[in-house]
C-alpha cells in the first residue's frame, strides 16, 4: 500500500515544485527567502508546510502563484509550467489556483459590500449574467455556514474575525478551484473559532474535492488538516513525509525540536527545559552547510562544508541531514 | 496557599462607554494571588483577561468606570494618588506585553530606557545603573549585553526585544509581575525559551506572577494556580493540577478539547465550540456561556451561576450543570 502510495504521487501530482530559488533585494543585500526547495502535492491531498516565521513558507506560497517570481526553479501546475506564463494563460490557470491569507479582516474590502466581494472573481473570470452570480454566490456562501440572505447586503466590520475568514474561504471557493493555497488561515483566531474554520476547510476539501496546501507555524493545526508535512527552515526543506509518521519519527533535528516546543495542556507533563537554543539566524546570510546547524545538538565540520541533501530515511519519508534520528539503511 | 496574600482582586467591574452602549469588560471578579505563586489567567479574546491586568494596574481607559477594590500588599490601589501610583508601578508591579515592538520605545537605545528605569525607581547613580542594565541584560540570556545596551529595539530580533522588555520589568526587583500574552508574537521555539526564562526569574526571585493567555498550554505546566475568564468573569478556578484533572466549567471543557491534539491522527474532527462569544455591550441575562453550551437547560438560560465552591478546596466554578468528575475528560 505505502508502495502504491508513492506510486501514485509521482504520477498525479496536481503541483510539482521544482528546484525553486526565491530571492528579494533589500538595501543591497539579497535575502535567501526559499533556497532550492523541490516538493510535490498528490491530487487530493493536503501537504501541511511548517516553519518559524521569516522560513519562506509564505513566500513559497506566493512563487506557486507567481505573485512573486521565482529566481530560478519550475512550478509545475497539472503539467503546465506556471513561471513560463505570463498575462492571460496565467489569469487562467490562477482561476484554478486560489489563496487565502492570515488575516480575514484585512483580506476584505472594508467598503464593499459580502456579495460584491464574492462575485468580483465570477465578473473577473467572465461570468456575465448577474442572476447567475447572485446564485453562485449564494450556493457557495451557504455551503460555508453563512445564511446569504443576512450576509450578502452587510460589509466586513460587521463581521467577527471567525466569520470573515468564512467570507475569505467562499471567495476562494467561488470559482470552483482545484487547488487552494491555505496561508495560515486559524492563526489569527481564538481557540474556539480556530477548531470551528478547521473543520470547515476539512468538510470543503471533501465537498469541492480540493487539493491543499496548507502553511502554517504551529504543527498540531497542520498534523490536524495534513495528509503529509513539509517543514522548512530559513529558505530549505528540512523534512518531508507522512504527518503521523513524521511526528512520531522525526529524522531532522529541527522537525525534533519544533515537535518538543509545543506547549502541551497537561500540567503533569513538565515542560522540557532549554530544548530551543537560540534564534533563527538572518536570511540575508544564512550559515553555510545545513543553515539549521548554528542550533544543532550535533553539529560537527560536515555539517559546516556540505549542504545536505534530502534522502530517504524511511518510506515516503525524506530529511535533509547529515546526521538524522533516525539510523538509515 | 500558605504564602500571605499580595494581591486581592475583589468584586472588580469595569465599564467601557461605546458609541453602542455600556460595554461590561470586567464582571464582579474576585481573584487571590500570594507572593511567590503563579497565576494563569486564561481566555479568549475580548473575555476581558487584558482589561482586568489593566486594572490592577489603574492604566484603564479615560473613560472606563472602576468598581471593586485592588488590594495590593495592604492597600487599595483604586483609592491612591497617582503620585503613589507611579512610584508603584514599575517598581513592586511590573509587566510585560504582548508585542515588545510596540512597548519599547522605538527611538531610544535599550540602554536609554533600562538606565532611566533603574534611575528613576532605585536612585541609582548613572555608573551604576549602566553596570546594573548590562548585568540584567545577560540574566535574560542576551549574549554581548555591553553592545546590546547602544542598540535599538529595531535591531533586535522579536525574541530578543521581549527579552529586553523582561529586563526592564525585572530590573526594580517587583514583586509581582504581569505577564500579558508574552510569547503570543513569538514563535513556538522562542516561545518556549521565553516562557522558561520566566519561570525561572520567578522562582529565582520568589516573585509572584500573573500569565495571561488563551492557550491552556501554556498555563498548564507553569502556573500554581488557574482562573478560566468568559464573558468578563472568571467561569473557574482551581490549582493547575486539580483544573485539569477535574475541570467542572464546560467552558474549560470546551476549550482544551478544541485544541488539535498533537498525538490526534490526522483528520480527525476537532469538537469546536458553536457559536461565538456574546457581544458584551447586550449582555446575557443567564449564563453568559448557555448559547454555546451543549449541557444548557432551560435555568441556564434564566439564571446566571456564581462562582461557587466545589467540593474540593479551593476548586470554583459558575455552573448549574457542572461535568461530573468520572465523566470529566483526560487531556
Amino acid at each position: 500500500m505505502m508502495q502504491e502510495a508513492r506510486q501514485s504521487s509521482s504520477r498525479d501530482s496536481l503541483l510539482r515544485v521544482e528546484n525553486l530559488v526565491v530571492e528579494y533585494a533589500v538595501g543591497g543585500k539579497t535575502i535567501h527567502a526559499v533556497s532550492d526547495v523541490s516538493l510535490q502535492v498528490a491530487r487530493g491531498e493536503t501537504l501541511g508546510l511548517v516553519g518559524e516565521s521569516g522560513c519562506g513558507k509564505s513566500t513559497l506560497g506566493r512563487a506557486v502563484l507567481q505573485l512573486r517570481r521565482p529566481v530560478s526553479g519550475r512550478v509545475l501546475f497539472d503539467g503546465q509550467d506556471l513561471t513560463a506564463m505570463q498575462g492571460d494563460s496565467l489569469r487562467r490557470i490562477r482561476r484554478r489556483v486560489q489563496l487565502i491569507f492570515q488575516d480575514p479582516i484585512a483580506s476584505l474590502n472594508p467598503r464593499r459590500r459580502i456579495g460584491d466581494i464574492i462575485a468580483e472573481p465570477l465578473v473577473i473570470s467572465g461570468v456575465k449574467d448577474p442572476k447567475k452570480r447572485q446564485e453562485l454566490v449564494c450556493e457557495v456562501l451557504s455551503a460555508v455556514g453563512l445564511d446569504p440572505g443576512l450576509v450578502i447586503e452587510r460589509l466586513p466590520h460587521e463581521f467577527s474575525g471567525g466569520q470573515c475568514q468564512r467570507i475569505c474561504i467562499a471567495r476562494a471557493l467561488v470559482l470552483n478551484p482545484e487547488f487552494v493555497i491555505c496561508d495560515e488561515p486559524v492563526s489569527a483566531l481564538d481557540v474556539s473559532i480556530r477548531a470551528q474554520i478547521l473543520n470547515l476547510l476539512e468538510d470543503m476539501k471533501a465537498r469541492f474535492g480540493l487539493t491543499l496546501l496548507f502553511i502554517a507555524h504551529d504543527l498540531a493545526v497542520v498534523k490536524a488538516v495534513s495528509d503529509r508535512v513539509a517543514v522548512m527552515y530559513l529558505g530549505r526543506l528540512c523534512e518531508v513525509g507522512p504527518s503521523e509518521q513524521l511526528f512520531a519519527k522525526p529524522a531532522h533535528h529541527y522537525t525534533a525540536l519544533l515537535i518538543e516546543a509545543i506547549p502541551v495542556p497537561d500540567p503533569d507533563v513538565r515542560p522540557a527545559e532549554t530544548v530551543a537554543v537560540g534564534e533563527p539566524p538572518s536570511p540575508i546570510a544564512p550559515p553555510s552547510g545545513c543553515r539549521f546547524r548554528t542550533r544543532c545538538p550535533r553539529a560537527d565540520q560536515r555539517c559546516i562544508d556540505e549542504v545536505p541533501e534530502l534522502r530517504p530515511v524511511a518510506p515516503d519519508q525524506f530529511a535533509a541531514c547529515h546526521h538524522p534520528l533516525i539510523a538509515t539503511a | 496557599m500558605s504564602d500571605p496574600v499580595l494581591l486581592s482582586v475583589e468584586g472588580v467591574a469595569v465599564d467601557l462607554p461605546t458609541p453602542r452602549g455600556n460595554l461590561r469588560a470586567v464582571d464582579q471578579v474576585d481573584l487571590r494571588i500570594g507572593a511567590g505563586r503563579t497565576l494563569g489567567v486564561v481566555g479568549e479574546s475580548g473575555c476581558g483577561k487584558t482589561m482586568l491586568s489593566r486594572a490592577i494596574l489603574q492604566l484603564l481607559p479615560r473613560k472606563a468606570r472602576l468598581s471593586g477594590r485592588v488590594m495590593f500588599d495592604g492597600q487599595d490601589l483604586v483609592r491612591l494618588e497617582p503620585e503613589q501610583l507611579r512610584k508603584l508601578r514599575g517598581r513592586s508591579i511590573a509587566v510585560v506585553f504582548q508585542d515588545p515592538m510596540t512597548s519599547l520605545n522605538p527611538v531610544l537605545t535599550i540602554g536609554t530606557q533600562l538606565i532611566e528605569t533603574l534611575q528613576e525607581h532605585l536612585e541609582l547613580g548613572a555608573l551604576a545603573a549602566k553596570k546594573r542594565s548590562a548585568e540584567l541584560l545577560a540574566a535574560v540570556g542576551i549574549p554581548a549585553p555591553e553592545q546590546r545596551l547602544m542598540q535599538y529595539p529595531h535591531q533586535l530580533s522579536g525574541g530578543m526585544r521581549q527579552r529586553v522588555a523582561i529586563a526592564i520589568a525585572l530590573s526594580c526587583e517587583p514583586k509581582l509581575l504581569i505577564a500579558d500574552e508574552p510569547t503570543t508574537a513569538l514563535d513556538v521555539t522562542v516561545q518556549a525559551q521565553i516562557l522558561d526564562l520566566l519561570a525561572r526569574e520567578q522562582r529565582r526571585r520568589h516573585m509572584a506572577m500573573i500569565l495571561i493567555t488563551h492557550d491552556l498550554g501554556v498555563v498548564a505546566g507553569r502556573t500554581d494556580e488557574v482562573a478560566v475568564m468568559y464573558a468578563g468573569r472568571v467561569v473557574e478556578r482551581a490549582p493547575t493540577p486539580e483544573l485539569f484533572k477535574r475541570m467542572r466549567m464546560p467552558y474549560t471543557e470546551a476549550l482544551l478539547a478544541a485544541i488539535p491534539k498533537i498525538d490526534a491522527a490526522p483528520h480527525t474532527p476537532l469538537p469546536a465550540i458553536s457559536g461565538r462569544p456574546p457581544d458584551p455591550t447586550r449582555p446575557i441575562q443567564g449564563c453568559s456561556f448557555s448559547p454555546r453550551c451543549r449541557y444548557a437547560a432551560s435555568r441556564c438560560f434564566r439564571e446566571k451561576p456564581l462562582l461557587a465552591d466545589a467540593d474540593r478546596l479551593d476548586h470554583q466554578y459558575a455552573c448549574f450543570h457542572p461535568i461530573q468528575v468520572a465523566a470529566g475528560i483526560c487531556a
